[in-house]
């Protein structure tokens, strides 16, 4: 019990991190976060004995997470007129006729570049920057793993709207991966 | 119109394909953009590579 103890107070900062990196709310965070640790605390036996026990807190996490998204469906619900200005931000990237204002650079080899945590790192922190809404939505699909049908009934949106939600967050983290990654890389091609 | 598509609207067809089944005039309107088009398959190749690191992103964060 006081090894879980001690992990749970060790852990603990980083678990809110990403709860508040999913929910984008402190107070859903805390809540998240404080049943997480009461579950772990309800199941020492599930402890015992984890070679990685962060890997077991976290999948107790996202669970939870879950729980927190769908009891605050309402507040999280997604207004079409508020997107974060992700409306105008496509229009900085494409130019009236519908040609990129700039054309996509090369990345290079996926591998060389995966494979590097300090990638991962620059990664995370463009999750972050997400504007809140984009943010959300876009960690329920690639880090909750939630279906669509399941996003759009949470937010009341539609399968339209869900798209473009997503693609704008991706359109924003790529932006971002540009300026802190690829584009202070020497040039390779 | 039907199989014309601009860079603005294959880039969504691109980011959205893992999301949805394109419709078969989609699919055919991309595949005819792309080979005309320099940009969006380097956008494309981007796509991929963002999609391979949230992959990266998802055991990053479990890791001790």
């Amino acid at each position: 019990m006081t090894d879980l103890t001690a992990l749970l107070e060790t852990l603990r900062p980083q678990l809110l991190r990403y709860a508040k990196l999913q929910l984008r709310n402190e107070a859903w965070a805390e809540d998240a976060v404080s049943e997480t640790m009461l579950a772990a605390i309800e199941k020492p036996e599930a402890f015992a004995g984890r070679a990685q026990p962060k890997t077991w807190l976290i999948g107790i996490l996202k669970h939870k997470l879950v729980d927190q998204v769908r009891k605050h469906s309402r507040e999280c619900s997604l207004s079409t007129d508020d997107d974060d200005g992700g409306a105008a931000f496509e229009d900085e990237l494409f130019a009236e006729s519908g040609h990129f204002r700039d054309k996509p650079a090369e990345w290079g080899d996926p591998q060389a570049v995966l494979g590097q945590q300090q990638f991962i790192a620059v990664l995370d922190a463009c999750v972050e920057k997400l504007p809140n809404q984009l943010g959300r939505v876009f960690l329920m699909r690639e880090w909750l793993e939630l279906e669509t049908d399941e996003i759009c009934k949470e937010l009341s949106v539609t399968p339209t709207n869900l798209w473009v939600m997503l693609h704008r967050a991706r359109l924003r983290l790529r932006e971002c991966l540009q300026l802190n990654w690829f584009g202070k890389q020497p040039a390779s091609t | 119109m039907l199989l014309r598509r601009t860079c603005r609207q294959a880039a969504l067809l691109i980011t959205s394909r893992r999301e949805r089944e394109l419709g078969w005039a989609d699919r055919v309107a991309l595949r005819l953009h792309m080979m005309v088009c320099k940009a969006c398959p380097r956008f494309e190749g981007q796509i991929k590579l963002m999609e391979q690191a949230m992959g990266r992103w998802r055991s990053y964060v479990e890791r001790d």
